[in-house]
This record gives C-alpha cells, sequence and structure tokens, in this order.
C-alpha cells in the first residue's frame, strides 16, 4: 500500500502555558528559598541518675568537674576544672589545653568525661564554648579532633 | 510618499535554551528547598561553634525544643509561658513513640536555645524530658568558620 507523505508543515506547539507554568514554579521556589549558616550538634547522653549497683571501676577515670561561674550579667566570670582557674582572652584555648594533657591521646580519651556545674544565670553560649574546649579542636585541614566525647551536666542549681 | 509593505514573516524564537535553564533553575531551587523551616525560629540566635558540623545522618526520632532568650520553650511552633508548660507535649510524644513499638529512650530531643538564655532554663528542660523518659540530648549550634 502507497503511504502518502503528508505536507511537511511543522506543527506549531504553543509553548506560553507551559513557559507561564516554569516561571510561575520558579518564582515560588526563589521566594522560599531561605539561606541559612549550617547548623550541628553536640551530642549528650543523660539518663535520670539511678542508684549505682556494685562498686565503681577502680581503674575508671573519674569526670573532669568544669565550674562555670557567671557574672551578675551573665557572662563567665570565671572557669575552674579540678581546681585549676583559667581567665583572660584565650581561657577556652588554655581550658582545651590542659583538658588535652590530662585526657592525652592514648586509651583514657574514651573513657574521659567531663561534668559541667555551670550556675543558672550563665549565658549559654558560654557552656557551648565550654564544650567546643573540651571535645576537640579543629586541624590544619579543618577536620575535627575529638578530646573528650562523654559530657554531662551537674544537677541545676535553683534560679 | 507611498511606503511599501514590506513582505513580514513571522520571527521563530528558539526557546530551547531559555527552557532549558529555567528547568535547571528550578531544579536547583528544588534541591535546595527546607521544609524543616518551622523548626528553626527567627528569633533564635545560636551559640557559634567551631566543632559544631551538619551531621552525617538524620536523626531517627528527633523532638526539637527551642528556648527564646527570656526562657520561654517553642515546640511545633507552638510559644509555651514556662518549661513546665511542655510537660503534657513530652508525655504525648512518649505515648505516640510507645505505641509504634519504640520507646522514649530511642528519640533524641534537640535542644535550640538562645545563646544569652540561662544556662539554668535549659538544664531545666533537660531535666523535664529525663523525668519523661528521654535521655538522648544533642545541644544545636551554628558552625562557626575559623578559630
Amino acid at each position: 500500500m502507497k503511504i502518502k507523505k503528508g505536507s511537511g508543515s511543522k506543527i506549531a506547539i504553543d509553548m506560553t502555558p507551559m513557559i507561564d507554568i516554569v516561571f510561575q514554579l520558579l518564582t515560588f521556589f526563589i521566594m522560599t528559598l531561605k539561606i541559612v549558616t549550617p547548623e550541628g550538634d553536640f551530642n549528650i547522653k543523660m539518663p535520670l541518675a539511678a542508684p549505682r549497683a556494685g562498686t565503681p571501676d577502680p581503674d575508671a577515670l573519674p569526670p573532669m568537674k568544669l565550674r562555670l561561674v557567671a557574672s551578675s550579667s551573665g557572662d563567665c566570670a570565671d572557669i575552674i576544672l579540678n581546681a585549676r582557674s583559667f581567665s583572660g582572652p584565650n581561657r577556652w584555648q588554655e581550658l582545651h589545653a590542659h583538658v588535652a594533657s590530662i585526657v592525652g591521646d592514648g586509651s583514657q580519651k574514651a573513657d574521659a568525661e567531663v561534668e559541667i556545674d555551670a550556675d543558672y544565670n550563665l549565658k549559654y553560649e558560654n557552656v557551648i564554648d565550654a564544650i567546643t574546649a573540651v571535645s576537640g579542636s579543629l586541624d590544619a585541614n579543618g577536620h575535627v579532633v575529638k578530646l573528650v566525647e562523654k559530657i554531662k551536666f551537674a544537677p541545676p542549681k535553683s534560679g | 510618499m507611498k511606503i511599501k509593505s514590506a513582505n513580514v514573516e513571522p520571527v521563530e524564537l528558539d526557546m530551547t535554551p531559555m527552557i532549558d535553564m529555567t528547568f535547571q533553575l528550578i531544579a536547583f531551587f528544588m534541591i535546595l528547598i527546607n521544609f524543616d523551616a518551622s523548626e528553626q525560629d527567627e528569633s533564635i540566635q545560636l551559640p557559634m561553634s567551631t566543632l559544631a558540623k551538619p551531621p552525617d545522618s538524620r536523626l531517627e526520632t528527633p523532638i526539637t525544643i527551642q528556648l527564646t532568650k527570656s526562657g520561654q520553650p517553642i515546640v511545633a511552633g507552638q510559644t509555651y509561658a514556662e518549661v513546665a508548660s511542655i510537660k503534657p507535649i513530652l508525655d504525648n510524644e512518649k505515648y505516640v513513640l510507645e505505641s509504634s513499638n519504640k520507646s522514649a529512650k530511642d528519640a533524641t530531643i534537640i535542644i535550640r536555645a538562645h545563646r544569652d538564655a540561662k544556662t539554668g532554663v535549659v538544664q531545666e528542660v533537660i531535666k523535664l524530658c529525663q523525668t519523661v523518659g528521654f535521655e538522648k540530648f544533642t545541644l544545636r549550634a551554628k558552625e562557626e568558620v575559623g578559630y
């Protein structure tokens, strides 16, 4: 059977509705875009205090008590770790160096624990600074070098 | 003077490159869109930390509690007057978890507190969650570039 050839004229598709919808979608996504800086987490595992079963392990490192004293304005007035005080503009770096010297890079690193005992009125950013100082640092390549991974809070003080 | 009307042919514009670009832009913005925005109250300025890196994987059962500068908790976009007011919500979350064969211990409480909030109030939130049965907490901070 002989098939007749068509006239060969182009079929014109009207693109206008599609372009309308596409631009509406584009506008929607541009307007709902929210640029936020990345957020990260510090993990803390804190079950409700239960009576300890048996005697504590004598080889286990006792938790380091980190005391954060607040000034009347809520800023951090003093940092005390195991009776040693840190002050000055580089106090968090000094605290980090001190914790690193205690924990070292040996097997004790996994067992090391810090208990943060902060004043009620202390501004929360100081607690995050303290957690940052004890939990590690960044190396030259921007990778996190972990130090103390077990962090807990002392029972809250009354306001 | 008589002007001759030219034999005007309709100009055909090639729309293909523009449509290609537009679809690429849509795909780009679709990937970037953040549906978790309801859990990020703009009034809360998180503390900065160089170690606050975004987690590699999503938390399994996250419950976000935000805390304003004045110590008012925000849960699911709703602001409450005091910390104790969110206990019924936490009890409900625990009930929902238990009804899906999980427990409160499996859930992670994400605390997004304002950097100037009182530490004691943050600890009150943690204590309240502990009394309900939650054990895992993460303190959220904003990533700071450089030290």
